[in-house]
């Protein structure tokens, strides 16, 4: 017996990934910002179970890394040197959700580091750095959603509920917006922008510039929702009973949009996240040392990176999850929207 | 005739509007390409002062994009303070190594999207489109960024493709079909990652267009007239659902110009993508103007392409039109 709708079962998935990123401090084993000079471009660690003499051990552990015989960037496991894993361990201190102050970490080693992702060109632990640089990408999508849907909004329910040349004058904007190339937008925004900044000031232009780009899609959508809301009978009435504009969009057109704008949400986080990566990853974004999904990758502009270090790339592979569930959900909503159309942009075998 | 000259003048107006908006971004934009000369004691107040006024930069607005836009008619498009000449003949050069990029990536994902859209639809539901479902949503999912990504680590990891650039260093002394075989290896990558990056969406467009279609009577007619599968998927039913696709057609050729953007910055292929991002950071505005005004030309062209097609190929859309 099914009951619960399957965008329940998303929001549970996207929920239980946020909250990795945002309990960030106390998964990642190590500081994202600590540099480790002497150990640039580790390689992955492998965790292993059973050890180079087929021993079982409960307890997994990786081995340390060593250099190469006659090479000063490669390096292999020391298989006389396992580094036991320890779990709930004391390690440097964060702030849990950005107030709590606390220490303990899910895992971490007594000796030797264990960079499950390998490190980075100073030596910082690239998982650390993954999990941390998601709380400023996915806060960046999020916040940048957030700003693209009040003004979409307001617009949109501005245009539709008054109608006349001010719908005409708003949506004619609009247009152009849709007929402006996204990505070319973003980034000639960006260019008329000062281009070295602090990362929290950049972080927050980032948010605005993005948040300001995509309206006009979700005007329009509003737009839609509010002519045909303030048509039903019952908006009649009320304003028959001498109702005002504002506590008429309040109680009564308003709510009818909150479902367009929730299936908008799902879509525009992922598409935002995305942008922020790009503008990151082109320097365009939040700076160093800062880490971001985008800036995380950025070092693989250099082709000598490319090459030797493919763990480098990993990273990449994080939002995947996260696409996936903003997809899932989108995709369930419009299903709830619309139940009997055929899935056209969504993975609709998934749900 | 009526029809086609009001979406001319719509999307002629929609141009001179993302002209002006663009332009107006240029004032409202702090410091410009000569605010770093500046700093530099050995440039003196007068030089920047006739420079500035080389450029028109000290006239007021209006004044400014009269004469840019009498620059653009004459097809130069300004000038760039960066490589000092027309912006013009630099983003055309650009553009057309673009095209070249694109115009290729889009026939072959539209050749393969096509087939195997209206194969998946004729089995909706069953296994086969269950499995290519599942495999257009774990495409989707990959975000295009870490596509073009992985592609290139993938070409430098097995050494098999070229990476970066167009061409080869000794490509001026190769003979014809070494220059074709080249420029083919180079474009592998690049082209593969705007390929997989679009196929999902026409994919899944092609087989809901052509499922929907599928059901109607008239075709449980056509089956029952006795005319053979193909025809009856590829002369029938893709015919009747060509309106949306259509539409997508229409998208696909508006963003010929600025959709690779993010692969040619990654795979550094020589397009306007690089030169975008370069003129974006040297603060060369008219370049950015530029490139932001071509590509708006192919987008809003795009729409008024298939616009025009739908016109020829709907006939509900003739009358309705004809009547106002």
């Amino acid at each position: 017996m099914r009951t619960r709708h399957p965008f329940v079962r998303w929001l549970a998935i996207l929920g239980a990934l946020h909250a990795i990123v945002v309990c960030a401090g106390f998964f990642a084993p190590y500081d994202p910002i600590e540099q480790d000079r002497k150990n640039p471009y580790l390689p992955p660690m492998p965790l292993h179970l059973m050890d180079a003499q087929g021993h079982l051990h409960l307890r997994p552990f990786a081995y340390a890394l060593k250099l190469r015989e006659g090479a000063f960037d490669q390096y292999e496991q020391d298989i006389g040197r396992p580094v036991p894993l320890r779990f709930f361990k004391y390690g440097p201190g964060y702030r849990l959700l950005g107030f709590l102050p606390a220490r303990i970490h899910l895992f971490g080693s007594k000796d030797a580091r264990i960079c499950l992702l390998g490190t980075d060109a100073y030596g910082r632990d690239q998982f650390s750095r993954l999990l941390y640089g998601g709380q400023i990408s996915l806060l960046a999508g999020i916040l940048g959603a957030g700003c693209t849907l009040s003004i979409g909004l307001c617009v949109g329910a501005a245009a539709g509920y008054f109608g006349g040349w001010r719908d005409d004058a708003l949506m004619r904007v609009a247009e152009l917006f849709l007929a402006l190339p996204w990505l070319y937008l973003l980034f000639a925004l960006r260019a008329f922008l000062p281009l070295s900044l602090s990362p929290l000031k950049a972080f927050f232009l980032i948010v605005a510039v993005i948040g300001a780009v995509g309206w006009a899609r979700p005007a329009r959508l509003v737009r839609g929702v509010v002519l045909s809301a303030k048509e039903r009978d019952f908006v009649r009435a009320a304003r028959g009973f001498g109702a005002t504009d504002s506590y008429l969009l309040r109680r009564h057109i308003l709510p009818e949009t909150s479902s367009v704008l929730l299936t908008q949400a799902a879509i525009l986080i992922p598409q935002y996240v995305l942008a922020e990566m790009t503008l990151s990853f082109l320097g365009l974004g939040v700076p160093e040392p800062a880490p971001s999904w985008g800036n995380l990758l950025s070092n693989l502009q250099q082709y000598s990176v490319l090459v030797s270090y493919w763990w480098m790339y990993l990273p990449a592979l994080a939002m995947v999850p996260f696409f996936l569930g903003y997809l899932g959900l989108a995709s369930s909503l419009q299903e709830r929207l619309e139940p009997y159309k055929i899935e056209r942009t969504s993975p609709g075998s998934l749900a | 005739m009526r029809f086609f000259l009001r979406r001319l003048s719509h999307a002629f107006l929609l141009l001179v509007g993302v002209s002006i908006l663009a332009f107006l971004f240029t004032t409202l934009a702090p410091g410009n390409y000569f605010d770093e000369m500046r700093l530099n004691p050995q440039i003196s107040p007068e030089t920047l002062a006739a420079l500035r006024a080389q450029y028109q930069l000290d006239r007021p607005l209006p004044v400014r994009y009269a004469s840019w836009m009498n620059s653009v008619l004459h097809g130069q498009m300004g000038f760039s303070f960066a490589y000092n000449s027309p912006v013009g003949p630099l983003l055309f050069v650009r553009a057309r190594n673009t095209l070249l990029l694109t115009i290729t990536a889009t026939l072959i994902a539209w050749g393969i999207a096509l087939p195997l859209g209206v194969w998946s639809a004729e089995r909706l539901g069953r296994l086969p489109d269950r499995l290519l479902s599942w495999a257009t949503a774990a495409l989707l999912v990959i975000p295009d960024l870490a596509l073009a990504l992985g592609l290139l680590v993938f070409g430098v990891r097995t050494g098999r493709f070229p990476v970066g650039g167009m061409t080869s260093l000794d490509f001026a002394s190769l003979p014809p079909a070494g220059k074709l075989r080249d420029l083919a290896l180079h474009m592998t990558l690049p082209v593969a990652a705007l390929v997989l990056s679009a196929l999902p969406l026409l994919i899944r467009h092609v087989r809901a267009a052509v499922a929907e279609v599928l059901n109607a009577p008239f075709m449980l007619a056509a089956r029952g007239h006795g005319i053979p599968r193909r025809t009856l998927l590829y002369r029938y039913a893709l015919r009747a659902a060509a309106n949306p696709l259509i539409s997508l057609f229409g998208f696909s050729i508006g963003v010929l110009l600025s959709g690779s953007l993010l692969v040619e910055v990654v795979m550094s292929w020589p397009g306007l993508g690089p030169l975008l991002l370069e003129s974006i950071l040297s603060r060369d505005l008219y370049v950015v103007i530029g490139g932001v005004l071509l590509s708006t030309i192919f987008l809003v062209s795009g729409n008024f392409v298939a616009d025009i097609l739908l016109y020829w190929a709907d006939p509900r859309i003739r009358t309705k039109s004809g009547s106002r």
